[in-house]
């Protein structure tokens, strides 16, 4: 990404017709450290890795429960992430003393997407710089979504986003298909194999990421460290999927995403579109 | 020029006077609570009729609500506000749980409630309420509060159109010595879980004898470290 003359405010137009200060927040995302998402028929689950700043540090906090349905993993500026978590969780305990029923997730991420969005359009304000993975139970069942600092959103099977995200989506892709008749247990593994890739050379465990679950009558809930060890434990008992995987290799020039829609109707990109010609993810 | 000593009162300046209001914004729904605080359980009741004026509504209205896992509300007066006062109480104690990661602690809950009164003290909320739960340290801890917020914490209280036959009961057999004589005795009564739950029936069944708004069942919640538990009972339902 190079610097250019009309890069200065969000409200400049480039010639070619791009944002570029959107494309920028949306670099910040990618510059995270990684969140990935799955779903089955009954469960989300939500994978984060986790980077301390330094040894002496806690490491950042990058899962967020919003309501007993619905929470989040993000990445990028994970200030901006801790600002929008509290807007999600006042609008769902607002919606819920109104209606006296969950606010539906579908809902809450267009609200999201649209606060986003206004920041793309004032020339006061900044894009946010956070891509939030929206995982949440509604009367539809299970959905992950994803939200973009561009004000974009869309429904996914499964998704990876930020720094080495390229390699877990790899796996996902690989693998997607056979999620929807998965376990609880099964997904989890599905997505501690997935941070693993992100991960690349360092060892697994429960200091270095993070894990949580929400499902039809589970609400959602981050695994403690040791329930986390567990499972990262048991990780092991399935190696041999992950040597399958290094031979066959990660292939780092994938350009497309994994946007699977179930329906056609979910998945609606609203605003400016996810194809718009931004750089290839590393 | 007539002198003026005193300037005398025209028809313009007099005080208006207020004509007796068509509409009332509050009703009052009826029944009582009751709440115990033993050495490491609460026990919280209140009856289970709703009326307004010289009818009955429903025999099976509950007027306690649990706010967390170690909080029941009990409260008597106009159930709409009650509702309304419970929600809000919901939605902070939501607030609070994602702020802190953990639940908020009964004397927490009673600060809560009563600054929550107290926020509408120039249109009440018509509520008579009782508090009762498990402190942080597991002892039974009840509360009691006027309709404005002021509160104070207590061994027992009953709260409701049969609080007067009630209390003096309570007092009877729970009375502790008076906090000036030393030593000092718990506030907590020394009853066990099961006398006080049988106090409690006791005095619902006298209360609905004479009170007319009080009767149809009674519901008693016992709060203790292995949890929360439900009793029912049938009260008269003249």
């Amino acid at each position: 990404m190079f610097r250019n003359q009309y890069d200065t405010d969000v409200t400049t137009w480039s010639p070619a017709g791009r944002l570029h200060q959107v494309e920028y927040a949306m670099e910040a995302v990618k510059q995270g450290s990684a969140a990935i998402g799955l779903r089955s028929k009954t469960y989300v689950v939500l994978a984060t890795v986790n980077k301390a700043s330094s040894e002496l540090s806690a490491h950042q906090k990058k899962l967020f429960k919003i309501d007993n349905h619905i929470g989040i993993a993000m990445a990028g500026l994970t200030a901006d992430g801790r600002v929008l978590s509290r807007y999600m969780r006042s609008e769902c305990i607002n919606h819920h003393f109104v209606f006296e029923s969950p606010l539906p997730v579908g809902r809450l991420v267009v609200q999201v997407a649209d606060k986003a969005q206004v920041c793309t359009q004032r020339s006061w304000k900044r894009p946010y710089g956070v891509g939030l993975l929206v995982a949440g139970l509604d009367e539809a069942g299970p959905h992950l979504y994803y939200n973009c600092p561009s004000g974009n959103y869309a429904e996914y099977h499964a998704f990876a986003i930020g720094s080495r995200s390229q390699a877990a989506k790899t796996y996902l892709e690989r693998k997607f298909e056979t999620f929807m008749e998965c376990t609880k247990e099964e997904l989890i593994r599905h997505a501690l194999f997935a941070v693993k890739e992100s991960l690349q050379e360092e060892e697994l465990s429960s200091g270095n990421c993070g894990v949580a679950v929400v499902g039809i009558d589970e609400p959602f809930i981050v695994l403690d460290p040791k329930t986390l060890q567990a499972y990262i434990e048991a990780l092991d008992s399935g190696k041999d999927e992950m040597q399958t995987m290094e031979e066959t290799g990660t292939d780092d020039r994938q350009s497309s995403q994994v946007p699977q829609e179930g329906t056609g109707s979910r998945g609606i990109s609203v605003g400016a579109s996810e194809d718009t010609p931004t750089d290839m993810e590393t | 020029m007539s002198m003026m000593f005193a300037p005398r009162l025209t028809e313009a300046a007099a005080p208006t006077t207020h004509a007796a209001p068509t509409w009332s914004p509050y009703d009052n729904n009826g029944g009582t609570c009751v709440a115990i605080a033993g050495e490491d359980y609460c026990v919280i009741a209140a009856d289970t009729r709703m009326s307004t004026g010289f009818s009955i509504l429903t025999r099976n209205y509950s007027k306690i609500h649990q706010i967390t896992d170690k909080s029941v509300l009990a409260s008597s007066g106009f159930q709409a506000d009650i509702r309304a006062l419970q929600k809000n109480l919901d939605a902070r104690h939501q607030i609070y749980q994602h702020q802190h990661s953990k639940q908020m602690s009964c004397p927490a809950m009673a600060q809560l409630l009563s600054n929550t009164l107290y926020y509408k003290r120039f249109f009440p909320y018509y509520a008579f309420n009782v508090l009762g739960g498990l402190d942080s340290e597991g002892k039974g801890c009840v509360y009691t509060y006027d309709a404005v917020g002021s509160y104070e914490r207590s061994g027992y209280s009953s709260q409701g159109t049969g609080m007067q036959l009630i209390m003096p009961v309570l007092d009877n057999q729970l009375k502790s010595a008076s906090p000036l004589v030393l030593p000092l005795r718990q506030s907590t009564t020394p009853l066990s879980e099961v006398e006080a739950v049988d106090l409690v029936k006791d005095t619902f069944a006298s209360a609905a004898e004479r009170d007319i708004y009080t009767g149809d069942g009674v519901e008693i919640v016992i709060v203790n470290r292995d949890g929360i538990r439900h009793e029912l009972m049938d009260l008269k339902r003249d």
